[in-house]
């Protein structure tokens, strides 16, 4: 008796249950079959053939174009918008937060929450083809600094990067002592963007900064590190006659690499470098810039210490950058501005920069 | 066995009197989280309005011709949830394919209803009180009408009160709570006109 009961029971709920997954798998394979389809992505530069029914967010992933998103496709981060002109479908409940009334008129879309059913039209921007991943090896590792090392990493033999002075990469450090998980950080690219074999990265130590500390306690030369990228709109624009550029501490990084870009590229621009720190000890590079001073008139490096000890016997600017930016800048006039560092001086020399006349279209940052 | 209640009662004591929210407190969960919008909340409420009536129907079925005569009543329960979730699952797709307008607009609610009880209650409801197939089917669209009711009137109170200033305790959940219990009240002014349950 207790047995035939058991026996039915399992046998009708298998039986009911099968039942139904044969039910949903078959509407699956009519409902939800939309054949192959074509993506042309970027007016016909790149032609997909995939099979429709998923997300593009994922269909784009199965081939290899990675859109960046940080919630893994819920809708809930809104970092994974691509343009479609065509075939998009009407805009879901779910995206409606996250689309501002420019990327309406721009036809973007939240890819995680299109699904592809028909041929697309798609507009990627072409700096995401450029996202790889690079498991590097830490070649040089040295002090600038009291607090910023200078990491000069490898790229693997048969990889090689193209970015734009100015973008990041983001870095994962391994787990050690009581962090048990990787973590990631984005750091600037220092180096030039001609050298495509190596990536050159500042890092400051951060008290208590879990990527940092590893930087500067457990990584040693022959270590590998994990780097993806490059990330970041923050490059050359160029539409001006001379680049007022401003760092502090690390954000020299990319300030560096823009520099060179505009040097070996021969480009007309005049420069001016204002590098801020509190004391001698926090400035590096000094060399470096001084010679590109000497070799090309058109570059002017202007290192501003804002507490200066007597020991140091500074002869250069004294007070914040904020200073010597008043005293040196007359206007905004033909000028764009390149700025990477804290927040707090970031926003103290935009406010300055505006005052002088700049326009936001003429204001890049990095704020760190 | 089957009531001899006409199934037009049936369908405005479920709004009025019966509501699923206001006097049986079913499908909290996602009332009181989609109700800070009136617009999310038509959406939400004209889903399982639409959810409702469908596996009502077919839940009718399933208890009429499969759970009676094989004698699986003890089973039902389990039954249920898993014919509201194919169901569900099949609608999306559905919906998704033929009216992509309307999958737009009800599609991220119907993974929510599936686990909303108010949909498990109905069924139930139509078992318990041995429901003809027209008594479920006024029964499911009523239940789904007062919800939807039910919701709407919720969102509305809570974009009028957007404004006004509370003091934090009462702020969110607790007041969505507040305004619930009020309604629910003054719903019971409503008992006597007609009686299902």
């Amino acid at each position: 008796m207790d047995l035939s009961v058991i026996l039915r029971t399992v046998g009708s709920l298998a039986l009911i249950s099968g039942a139904l997954s044969i039910i949903i798998s078959l509407s699956e394979m009519v409902l939800n079959n939309y054949g192959t389809v074509e993506l042309d992505i970027n007016n016909g530069d790149r032609k997909l053939s995939v099979k429709g029914g998923s997300s593009l967010l994922s269909t784009l992933a199965g081939e290899k174009v990675f859109i960046p998103s940080a919630c893994g496709g819920k809708a809930t981060c809104g970092l994974c918008k691509v343009g479609i002109l065509d075939g998009a479908g009407p805009i879901a409940l779910t995206e409606e937060p996250y689309l501002t009334q420019e990327d309406r008129a721009s036809n973007l879309r939240l890819s995680c929450q299109v699904k592809v059913k028909t041929n697309m039209r798609l507009l990627i921007p072409e700096d995401l083809f450029n996202i790889r991943e690079y498991l590097c090896e830490l070649e040089e590792i040295e002090d600038l600094t009291y607090d910023i090392k200078r990491l000069y990493l490898k790229l693997p033999q048969d990889q090689t990067i193209n970015f734009k002075a100015g973008q990041f990469m983001q870095f994962y450090s391994r787990p050690y002592g009581k962090i048990k998980e990787e973590v990631f950080r984005a750091y600037s690219i220092s180096s030039k963007s001609s050298q495509h074999d190596h990536v050159e990265l500042l890092i400051r130590l951060v008290p208590n900064g879990i990527v940092t500390t590893y930087v500067h306690t457990a990584l040693s030369v022959g270590d590998t590190v994990r780097l993806s990228g490059p990330y970041g709109d923050f490059y050359l624009r160029g539409d001006a006659e001379e680049l007022i550029m401003i760092a502090g501490g690390s954000g020299l990084a990319p300030i560096r690499s823009l520099v060179y870009e505009v040097i070996e590229k021969g480009l007309p621009h005049k420069m001016r470098f204002f590098f801020g720190a509190n004391k001698l000890r926090d400035l590096f590079y000094l060399e470096e810039f001084a010679r590109i001073e000497q070799e090309h008139p058109n570059f002017k490096f202007i290192p501003c210490l804002a507490f200066p000890e007597p020991e140091d016997n500074w002869q250069g600017e004294t007070g914040f950058v904020t200073v010597a930016l008043e005293k040196h800048v007359d206007s905004g006039e033909n000028r764009e501005a390149y700025l990477c560092g804290s927040p707090g001086m970031l926003d103290a020399c935009i406010k300055i920069l505006k005052d002088k006349g700049f326009p936001d279209s003429k204001i890049f940052f990095d704020k760190f | 066995m089957t009531p001899n209640i006409s199934p037009f009662i049936i369908f405005f004591a479920s709004i009025i009197t019966s509501n699923m929210i206001l006097s049986n407190f079913l499908g909290m969960c996602s009332y009181l989280s989609v109700s800070t919008e009136y617009k999310t909340a038509t959406g939400l409420g004209m889903a399982v309005t639409l959810v409702l009536v469908l596996t009502t129907v077919v839940n009718w079925f399933i208890y009429t011709y499969v759970i009676v005569p094989l004698e699986l009543i003890y089973l039902q329960y389990i039954i249920f949830i898993m014919v509201i979730a194919a169901l569900v699952q099949i609608l999306e797709m559905g919906m998704d394919r033929y009216t992509p307008d309307l999958h737009a607009k009800l599609g991220i609610f119907l993974p929510l209803i599936t686990v909303n009880c108010a949909i498990l209650g109905v069924t139930l409801f139509m078992v318990i009180r041995h429901y003809s197939f027209l008594q479920s089917l006024l029964f499911a669209l009523g239940s789904g009408f007062g919800w939807w009711l039910a919701i709407n009137m919720l969102a509305a109170i809570r974009e009028k009160m957007a404004a006004v200033k509370l003091p934090p305790g009462v702020k969110g959940p607790a007041l969505s709570f507040i305004i619930t219990g009020i309604m629910a009240m003054a719903f019971i002014g409503f008992s006597g006109i007609f009686t299902i349950q």
